[in-house]
């Protein structure tokens, strides 16, 4: 019997990792545009312009290869009935209780939520990005709606952007996470413990 | 224009004090609309002290040439034919360009330190070489002035001729203005020389005449006689109460600190949940299996 179970295979890794990078990037470089405070950021990137260049690029990349993996991991991110008791205990969840909290699919309720997030979030990115992409698009766009894009982009930029704090967060949190997504396995007790119901799945036990 | 480093009132992108030790009087343009008759030596006089040459265009069968601001073209005539009275017609040519706004809405919305200055004498300057191409003082003008360059991607305006004004010369549409529609000096002294331009106007039966510095942006720069004050959308829809939307206010004044601050505390909240739960370890099962 081996201990490792398979979470995520070669090319899921891949794609996860294309899109976080590229997150990554393209939030350094939009906190640069954002406030003062992070404009030292754009020395990244090469400075101001090539930020401002670079930007919308790295995020239509990313709106891409997140929408492969959205594709991929749709029908596991189901919100179930079991999903929202599990989203009612959230504070024994946090506070390491884990005894007697219902049974765990694939994906737990708060991983389900981030993937809607995002969901909604990349693609609202993608369409108000362009109509503030300048040189190429903006012209094409009233000033109105322009301003309208640049409200809606920095508040989208911003829910993601917690998201994605929560979700590196837990994965340091819970110990034997991140191998999933280095390694693509983890530990049988890893998925018995938070994945139950996707344990037994893959095992038959 | 460095020349002027020093009487800086504020900055783009900067959450310090500008350099603003030296100080001075704060100037105006004012155009006189009823005095102006659209010849466009404002728009040759503009440039030639800036070195400027737009591409020739194609007529639309109206005066204006060339037909909108661009890099190139940082001033433009705008011609319209009113009829105000019923079988009066009247010609209404305004000078378009900066507004050089006492409270700069392209200034709030630039992210880049330094590329939107205006000087303590109120004149609003972009200084390219900080600018990055962004659009986003497109979005903070209430009169819809700046333009990118599409030869180098940068923001482009009248500069109110920042560095004549600056070793006290007047800038080069006035110079060059021959009927004296336009003038320049300390705004106080321009408005006292409006107020007996309207009461002129006044005279002569134009009984809504007035001074145009729109208190929406804080009073302008550039402030123009007007014929009817009380439309000024007869004059190629100049905004009658001009001001910064709410959406770039609500963009750079709240959301931009409050977000910032949010997700740091995001962080934050991540790393003492770390140090009081500690991690979620599953060791116990790991031996009983």
């Amino acid at each position: 019997m081996s201990t490792f179970i398979q979470r995520y295979t070669a090319r899921e890794r891949i794609n996860h990792w294309i899109v976080a990078i590229t997150f990554i990037l393209a939030a350094l470089s939009g906190l640069a545009l954002f406030h003062p405070a992070f404009f030292f950021l754009v020395n990244l990137f090469g400075g101001g312009p090539w930020t401002r260049i670079l930007h919308p690029f790295i995020g239509v990349v990313m709106f891409l290869f997140f929408m492969v993996m959205a594709v991929r991991f749709w029908g596991l991110n189901r919100i179930t009935p079991a999903d929202r008791e599990w989203r009612k205990r959230i504070k024994d969840v946090l506070c390491n209780r884990d005894h007697g909290l219902p049974e765990v699919g694939k994906y737990n309720a708060g991983q389900k939520y981030l993937f809607w997030i995002m969901v909604v979030s990349i693609p609202v990115l993608l369409l108000s990005g362009i109509v503030i992409w300048q040189p190429w698009f903006a012209p094409f766009f009233p000033i109105w709606l322009m301003r309208v894009a640049v409200v809606v982009h920095a508040l989208a930029a911003w829910i993601i952007i917690l998201g994605i704090v929560v979700h590196v967060y837990a994965a340091i949190w819970v110990r034997g996470t991140v191998r999933a997504m280095t390694r693509g396995t983890v530990s049988e007790a890893w998925a018995k413990h938070h994945h139950r119901a996707w344990y037994r799945q893959m095992t038959g036990k | 224009m460095a020349l002027q480093s020093l009487d800086i009132k504020a900055r783009s992108a900067t959450t310090t004090p500008a350099p603003g030790a030296r100080g001075t009087i704060p100037v105006a343009k004012l155009i006189d609309i009823s005095k102006c008759i659209g010849c466009k030596a404002c728009q040759v006089a503009c440039m030639e002290w800036n070195d400027l040459r737009d591409e020739v265009g194609t007529n639309a069968g109206t005066y204006d040439n060339p037909r909108d601001l661009t890099d190139q073209s940082w001033t433009v005539m705008r011609f319209s034919e009113v009829e105000v009275q019923q079988g009066k017609l009247e010609w209404l040519i305004r000078k378009d360009g900066c507004m050089h706004c006492a409270d700069p809405g392209c200034l709030k919305a630039c992210p880049s330190p330094g590329a939107i200055v205006q000087y303590a004498n109120g004149i609003v300057d972009f200084h390219e070489e900080h600018c990055i191409g962004c659009g986003y003082c497109l979005t903070g003008c209430p009169f819809n002035i700046p333009r990118i360059s599409k030869k180098d991607s940068k923001a482009y305006k009248c500069t109110l001729c920042s560095d004549r004004v600056a070793v006290g010369l007047e800038p080069a549409c006035v110079k060059t203005c021959p009927t004296g529609a336009i003038v320049f000096g300390s705004k106080e002294d321009m408005i006292h020389h409006a107020e007996g331009r309207v009461a002129d106007l006044k005279e002569r039966g134009y009984a809504n005449a007035g001074l145009y510095d729109p208190q929406g942006v804080g009073g302008t720069h550039v402030m123009y006689v007007l014929q009817h004050a009380d439309q000024p959308e007869l004059y190629s829809n100049l905004p009658k109460d001009p001001s910064i939307s709410p959406l770039v206010g609500l963009w750079t004044g709240i959301a931009k600190p409050l977000m910032s601050l949010g997700v740091g505390l995001a962080v934050f909240a991540g790393f003492f949940h770390f140090v009081t739960a500690g991690p979620k370890e599953v060791e116990e099962e790991e031996k009983a299996d």
